[in-house]
């Protein structure tokens, strides 16, 4: 077994308490910063970790913090994003709800590094459980002086209030995210000064996925070099939250060090595939990466590695898909999202979806023709036109969909109908249960419309 | 029309706000509960409590999934469409629920309890097929599963007035 660090705290019924989690040596980091570290060597420290943002762009986090300038303005802000809206991942809500000091701890640090007064926890309205374990938690820092003026008797003082967000994916967005806070209609920006510089009410900003702050503490207080041995490969660095849905026997959000082998994921820590299913592909990091097929099962789950042959990691959310799972409908369904969820701010984007899914539509209801294929390939490249970097990744199914399976999409076009929906039918009831691996008793006595493809 | 009480709680909040319009999702989600959604009114009580046009707060509420600017049922059912959901047939799961209560997706039961809607992945993929009732996480969803639920909001629903 790897070395626990971020769920080392994790159990079945409640969250970490502030004792429990100080006897894990929590808080040790943040004593030790206010009390003999600079907020440049904080900086530092997580610079030479190697530490890289976990929110899907993977940007190196103390890179970020060292953007803020030195004589910049005050007050600055932390943004710990809880936005969490990628279809696959629930990684963050996983965190905040089974050690929230240690996210704490992290928000805290990186607040220090870059002398911020105020922290502004943005959060989903799906996980308003988590948004209470916060405030309360926050009270019990608070009482304890771990949080506020004079942070544990130095001069540094910092505080954090919960944001809740109305609900809408675009709000993940760094830039969207604080138009949103700043009560505006939260599309993203482009241009202007860096939000390093001028971010929030135009002061320095620094927007962290949550995953990345929680590997702040270790950090601080076991070294760079502890760090970066935890990574399973060379250029990766520290463990990973590895959410696992669909087709597995044991879907679950797993710690392992970052790079582990996606085969070991499946099949050591998910359990594998469910009874009767075989590997087809998965979408490794999340809804806006590509399909990745078979013949990546062994890749090692690291930024690097993926980046090598073509693929993302995006939020390390594997989503798996096998063998009696129609590819086609599941692109529609991902795209469907994507086009509910466009801001509309800009037309490539807000126009593109919707023609892309009617295209998608037309493929899966057997009504395709084969000069769609160019067509959904020219949209999907139309994407990069698109003002944020919502609609680019949007598409990154269909041309995972065009690379490796465009057999499929052949198939639905020459047989007039989708493969899979004919291939299952008289056998729906089995397919329920095969499908739900016993999990799901009784659900085959639902006397429900669909075809096996589930759409 | 809002309570004083409520007005004036608002007020406090927002004055005690270096930036009123951070509190802008806030105030919408207190006259929503209040209203049992945005109503027109609500859109200006909320605008002018925050310092905001009438038309910059309707940007925001227009644009939020959990923020209603039509009537809803007093449980809001979203059903996670998500991928993983998808995969472990959601579609079942809005045909069951549906055809329980006698609506379509997007309608309210005529006796105001339940509106059903769809809604992008909400982070229990593990659980899936799974929903949301009023904001709580209900997951591995079976037909039988689902009668239970259903049958314990209605109860919950009636007790008060079974009680005056
Ligand atoms: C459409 C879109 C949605 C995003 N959603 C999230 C999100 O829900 N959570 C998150 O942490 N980052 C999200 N991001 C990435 C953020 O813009 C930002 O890069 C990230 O929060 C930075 O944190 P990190 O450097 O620690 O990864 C999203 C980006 C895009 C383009
Ligand atoms: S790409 Fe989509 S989400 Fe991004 S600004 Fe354009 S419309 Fe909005
Ligand atoms: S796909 Fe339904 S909860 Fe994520």
């Amino acid at each position: 077994m790897s070395e626990m660090v971020l769920f080392k705290n994790r159990r079945e019924d409640r969250a970490a308490t502030l004792d429990e989690y100080r006897q894990s040596g929590g808080y040790e980091a943040l004593i030790t910063a206010v009390t003999t570290l600079s907020p440049k060597d904080v900086q530092q420290q997580v610079l030479d970790a190697g530490l890289r943002g976990r929110g899907g762009a993977g940007f190196p986090a103390g890179r970020k913090w060292a953007g803020v300038p030195e004589h910049g303005h005050f007050p600055r802000y932390i943004l710990p994003n809880t936005d969490e809206m990628e279809p696959g991942t629930f990684k963050d809500r996983i965190l905040v709800n089974a050690d929230p000091h240690l996210v704490l701890e992290g928000i805290i640090l990186a607040a220090y590094a870059v002398s911020a007064e105020r922290g502004v926890f943005f959060i989903r309205p799906s996980y308003e459980k988590d948004a209470e374990i916060i405030e309360r938690e926050l009270e019990v820092a608070r009482q304890a002086n771990l949080i506020g003026k004079n942070i544990l008797g130095s001069s540094f003082s910092f505080d954090i209030t919960v944001h809740r967000s109305g609900g809408r994916y675009i709000c993940g967005e760094a830039s969207a995210q604080i138009n949103a806070i700043q009560g505006k209609r939260p599309n993203p920006v482009k241009g202007g000064p860096h939000m390093a510089e001028q971010g929030l009410w135009g002061k320095p900003t620094i927007v962290n996925n949550v995953e990345t702050l929680a590997c702040v503490p270790g950090i601080v207080r076991h070294g760079a070099d502890w760090f970066k041995g935890l990574a399973a490969t060379p250029t990766g660095a520290g463990n990973k939250l590895y959410c696992v849905s669909g087709m597995v026997q044991q879907p679950d959000c797993y710690e392992l060090p970052i790079g582990t082998r996606l085969s070991e994921i499946i099949e050591g820590s998910a359990g594998g595939l469910v009874a009767g299913s075989t590997f087809k592909a998965c979408l490794p990091g999340g809804a806006s990466t590509s399909f990745m097929p078979k013949q990546f099962f062994d890749v090692e789950m690291d930024f690097e590695p993926l980046k090598k042959i073509g693929h993302r990691l995006g939020t390390g959310a594997i989503i798996v898909f096998d063998q009696n799972t129609c590819l086609v409908a599941a692109t529609l369904n991902l795209i469907e999202y994507f086009a509910r969820e466009s801001c509309g701010w800009c037309t490539p984007c807000r126009e593109g979806l919707p023609f892309i899914r009617e295209i998608l539509r037309a493929i899966e209801n057997g009504e395709g023709k084969e000069e769609y294929i160019p067509m959904l390939r020219q949209m999907a490249d139309h994407m990069n036109q698109a003002y944020c970097a919502f609609a680019p990744g949007a598409v990154q199914p269909v041309l995972g969909l065009l690379n490796y399976f465009e057999e499929e999409i052949r198939e639905h076009i020459s047989q007039k109908k989708c493969p899979f929906c004919a291939g299952h039918q008289g056998s729906k009831q089995a397919l329920w249960t095969n499908r739900g691996n016993g999990r799901y008793p009784g659900a085959a006595n639902a006397e429900d419309k669909f075809a096996s493809c589930p759409i | 029309m809002l309570t004083e009480e409520i007005r004036q709680k608002i007020a406090q909040e927002i004055a005690g706000c270096e930036h009123p319009r951070e509190k802008a999702v806030d105030v919408m989600y207190v006259l929503q509960r209040h209203y049992g959604y945005m109503t027109d009114e609500a859109v200006h009580e909320a605008a002018q409590l925050l310092g905001m046009t009438p038309l910059e707060l309707d940007e925001l509420a227009t644009f939020y999934d959990f923020i209603y600017r039509q009537p809803v049922g007093n449980y809001v059912i979203h059903v996670c469409d998500g991928a993983a959901c998808w995969m472990h047939h959601e579609r079942a799961v809005f045909d069951y629920l549906c055809r329980k209560l006698g609506v379509e997706i997007g309608e309210t039961t005529l006796d105001g309890l339940f509106t059903v809607l769809p809604t992008a992945c909400i982070g229990n993929c593990h659980l899936a097929p799974a929903m949301l009732i009023n904001g709580k996480c209900y997951g591995l969803l079976t037909p039988e599963k689902i009668d239970d639920i259903l049958e314990q909001l209605v109860c919950e629903a009636c007790q008060p007035v079974l009680t005056k």
